[in-house]
């Protein structure tokens, strides 16, 4: 795995991360018993991701950094996961439609991955691709059902979406690393990602009547700053200092 | 919020070519969010190959407290079971 690598698989491992942390906020809160357990399920599918990507930019790295060593040991600016994953929970309506505008993203993103030229990056892609699948199927349906539901959760999801949209720009606008990723071979067309995740979320967005904010619309990213990790907003802060504190206080605590 | 939705009754088959066995109940609003729930309630240690999701009102039980006439005639009368027939070697294991 060539040192190149490192960045485009800190975006993968990140985002699961950060997206599996928020969803374990959930444990023990959920509006039901059912959608309480698919949260956690849904939280340890994507800490298990994690660890795949991060065992591999941390071999990629070179420096015998491993799994936990990148996400208990970096600070906020050296995080590279998207925006929308680390905001807030909000309500449970929030929590979905975040979800879901990832796992559009995603599983598109982790098909294209899994036909990649690198083996390694192609394997854990595969692996990955058959739980985001559900998790996509979950998201979807979660969505239909609430956004075409009673006038209430309707109006929770659409305040949700339109909260979220200025979020969907960065996850479906390619930069110079994201090129650099395709361009080396193991990286992907983000294009056609973008492309594909644009028309499963006009599909789905129209079947849960929800209007898709102008925003969502536009070409470029609205909101930049976090898969560059150049400016996260104040809530990854926040997520690192519960995640790592135990770490950071006991160095190399373990059990 | 769940105590609107209705009960459903969960039967996972464990392997291809074994019966489908009740496993628990859960509460949903529809027959595919059922059948979602009990994949994340049922399943997450690899239990089954195949889910099968009953509205719990569609279930027609018996009741506990008829137990006496339903069940105590079949008491006492061991002649009903096939134990007095002298079984050939030749048939093997029955």
């Amino acid at each position: 795995m060539q040192a190149e690598a490192v960045p485009f698989l800190l975006r993968m491992g990140d985002n699961a991360l950060i997206l599996g942390h928020r969803l374990s906020e959930w444990c023990g809160h959920a509006p039901v018993l059912e959608e309480d357990i698919a949260l956690a399920n849904t939280a340890l599918d994507l800490i298990g991701q994690c660890r795949m990507w991060l065992d591999l930019a941390g071999e990629a790295e070179g420096k015998g950094r491993n799994a936990d060593d990148l996400a208990m040991l970096r600070d906020s600016w050296e995080f590279r996961n998207l925006l929308l994953v680390e905001q807030p929970n909000g309500d449970f309506g929030q929590t979905i439609m975040r979800q879901y505008l990832f796992d559009a993203w995603h599983l598109p993103m982790l098909n294209a991955l899994a036909d990649c030229a690198q083996p390694r990056i192609a394997a854990v892609a595969a692996k990955s691709a058959r739980e985001v699948a559900y998790h996509l199927a979950r998201s979807r349906s979660l969505v239909i059902g609430l956004g075409d539901g009673t006038p209430e959760s309707h109006g929770r999801m659409q305040s949700a979406l339109d909260n979220l949209a200025p979020y969907v720009g960065e996850m479906l606008s390619p930069d110079a690393c994201d090129i650099a990723a395709e361009t080396n071979g193991y990286g992907v067309s983000a294009e056609d990602v973008a492309r594909e995740c644009r028309a499963e979320m006009d599909m789905t967005l129209a079947s849960a009547t929800l209007d898709m904010p102008d925003v969502m619309r536009r070409a470029g990213p609205v909101r930049t700053g976090g898969k560059t990790g150049r400016q996260h907003s104040e809530h990854l802060g926040h997520i690192l200092s519960e995640l790592q504190w135990l770490q950071r206080a006991y160095p190399g605590a373990s059990w | 919020m769940s105590s609107e939705w209705p009960l459903w009754e969960i039967f996972i088959r464990g392997q291809h070519g074994l019966n489908h066995r009740h496993v628990g109940s859960l509460h949903a609003p529809d027959a595919e969010t059922a059948i979602r729930h009990a994949r994340d309630v049922y399943t997450r240690r690899n239990e089954g190959v195949s889910i099968w999701a009953v509205e719990a009102r569609h279930i027609a039980a018996s009741s506990p407290s008829d137990k006496g006439p339903l069940y105590e005639p079949a008491q006492s009368k061991v002649y009903r079971h096939p134990t007095f027939f002298d079984i050939p070697d030749d048939a093997g294991a029955m």
